[in-house]
């Protein structure tokens, strides 16, 4: 058995408490009208952390004072709470699923509008936008692809993606059960991939934010994957709520592969689609249980 | 060493974690007293069979967490393929799909940083065998917050990296073989089933 004695050099890592990050998070949703408050507290608080270490400061509070007074450091801790990460066709057996369960329930409209909720850079709105096209459903589709963040919002709507990623999404793509070639959605340029402007003409981009705005439209479909488990549980409910009232009787929910309805408040209201993929969809008897 | 009323254990593999994590946790019985939370990094495909097949070979429950699930004594969680494993504060978890961290997702660092946060001086941290440094950060931060930092030897590690780098940024409180990082969770256990 051995022991190590401590470096003496070596300073702690700041202390946040609970009460410094509402304080926070109640100046932030007041000035600029984002609002944090209800997302998991262990995400936001670990990201606050990396912003303290980045920006090299002591404590919250001055990190508060930055963020008021700094239009352009707000806007980088915007980034660093919202959720950026994501790919083409990500989860292909999701994708799977959509062709074989979803598509033939689409198809039974004869005008399909989908709700494609915290859409990110839009990575997953192109790859659903190339499924409904081989689908043959794209004369009578509409997107509608929103997030709060219009950084984000704005590089989705100009569909330009770094091409070194475009190997991996060729093989997710090709696991979804493809009849085509990837390479033929989009054209490559120095070291861009530019997705195809006719699948841009099913996508509306919208900002809207989960959390302080309401539902917008009547659609058949609503798509929000991996964007719930960053919120608390009111929250998800919340959120639920909303996604309840905009989907037509019998339209269809798509989660994240980690995010179920089980312990929402909304589980009685669909029946499930697919339960490993997530998929459910919305009972026509609702109103009486 | 004086036994404290420790609260959970956190712990991280990598690259030969599925046999530490066998001879770990088939030691343990169905009624430990503390929760146990693992990330062994796997491929980001893996669909739950780790956890299945530890399930089988184990008394104590051994399975996948899910996000918001209040943490509970007895049972083993273990980080999903391609998420990151946070404790939240009222003691629950929380998934995300966040950057990798030291390339990895789920990464050792982020559930031993969130769960240093709300467990403290009750945490005991473990990083275990592995080839590269995720966790030597996150167990530097259990060890400022209060908690156990244990790591295994280097010398018993299928690949040594992973341990070495935490010894170096941590500066354990203990090094030790598997059969006495085992001997000491089952004393901390009878510690705790004493107490109470």
């Amino acid at each position: 058995m051995t022991s190590y004695r401590d470096d003496p050099q070596r300073a702690e890592p700041a202390t946040v408490s609970d009460g410094e990050i509402d304080r926070l998070l109640s100046a932030v949703y007041e000035k600029y009208g984002y609002d944090f408050r209800a997302y998991s507290r262990a995400h936001v608080k670990r990201r606050l952390l990396h912003r303290l270490r980045l920006a090299n400061l002591d404590n919250l509070g001055l990190l508060q004072q930055q963020v008021l007074q700094d239009a352009h450091f707000a806007s980088q801790l915007l980034q660093d709470l919202s959720i950026n990460v994501t790919e083409m066709f990500r989860d292909p057996e999701f994708y799977l699923a959509v062709r074989a369960k979803v598509i033939p329930l689409l198809k039974t409209w004869s005008y399909i509008k989908i709700w494609h909720a915290g859409c990110s850079t839009g990575e997953e709105v192109y790859s659903m936008a190339i499924l409904l096209r081989e689908e043959g459903l794209s004369d009578r589709v509409q997107i509608y692809a929103t997030d709060f963040n219009p950084h984000a919002l704005a590089r989705a709507r100009e569909g330009i993606f770094p091409a070194d990623h475009m190997k991996t999404y060729a093989r997710n793509y090709q696991s979804t059960g493809a009849c085509a070639s990837f390479a033929d959605y989009y054209h490559a340029k120095y070291d861009s991939a530019i997705m195809d402007p006719a699948l841009k003409r099913n996508i509306l981009w919208a900002q809207h934010n989960l959390v302080t705005d309401s539902d917008f439209a009547e659609v058949q479909m609503v798509i929000c994957r991996n964007v719930l488990i960053y919120f608390n549980r009111q929250l998800q409910n919340h959120v639920h709520g909303l996604f309840h009232r905009s989907l037509t009787n019998g339209g269809i929910l798509c989660l994240g592969k980690k995010e179920s309805l089980v312990l929402t408040d909304h589980r009685e209201l669909y029946s499930e689609v697919d339960r490993q993929q997530k998929i459910y969809k919305k009972r026509y008897d609702y109103s009486q249980l | 060493m004086t036994i404290r009323n420790y609260e959970a254990v956190v712990l991280g593999a990598s690259f030969g974690g599925m046999q530490m994590l066998k001879l770990l946790l088939t030691a343990l019985p169905r009624d430990f007293s503390l929760p146990v939370i693992a990330v062994q990094h796997t491929a980001p495909t893996a669909e739950g069979a780790l956890a299945e097949l530890l399930n089988r070979v184990c008394e104590i429950e051994v399975r996948e967490a899910n996000e918001k699930e209040p943490i509970e004594p007895a049972r083993v969680y273990l980080a999903p393929a391609n998420y990151h494993l946070l404790v939240e504060p009222d003691r629950t978890f929380s998934l995300t799909v966040d950057e990798r961290v030291n390339y990895a997702r789920p990464a050792i660092d982020v559930l031993f940083e969130t769960a240093a946060e709300t467990y403290g001086a009750g945490l005991i941290g473990l990083v275990l065998t592995g080839a590269n440094s995720d966790g030597a950060k996150g167990l530097r931060h259990i060890k400022d917050r209060g908690g156990l930092a244990i790591v295994q030897d280097p010398a018993t590690a299928a690949a040594p990296a992973m341990p070495r780098a935490a010894i170096l940024a941590a500066r354990p409180h203990r090094v030790l073989a598997p059969e006495q990082i085992t001997a000491l969770l089952l004393q901390i256990h009878h510690h705790r089933q004493e107490r109470i």
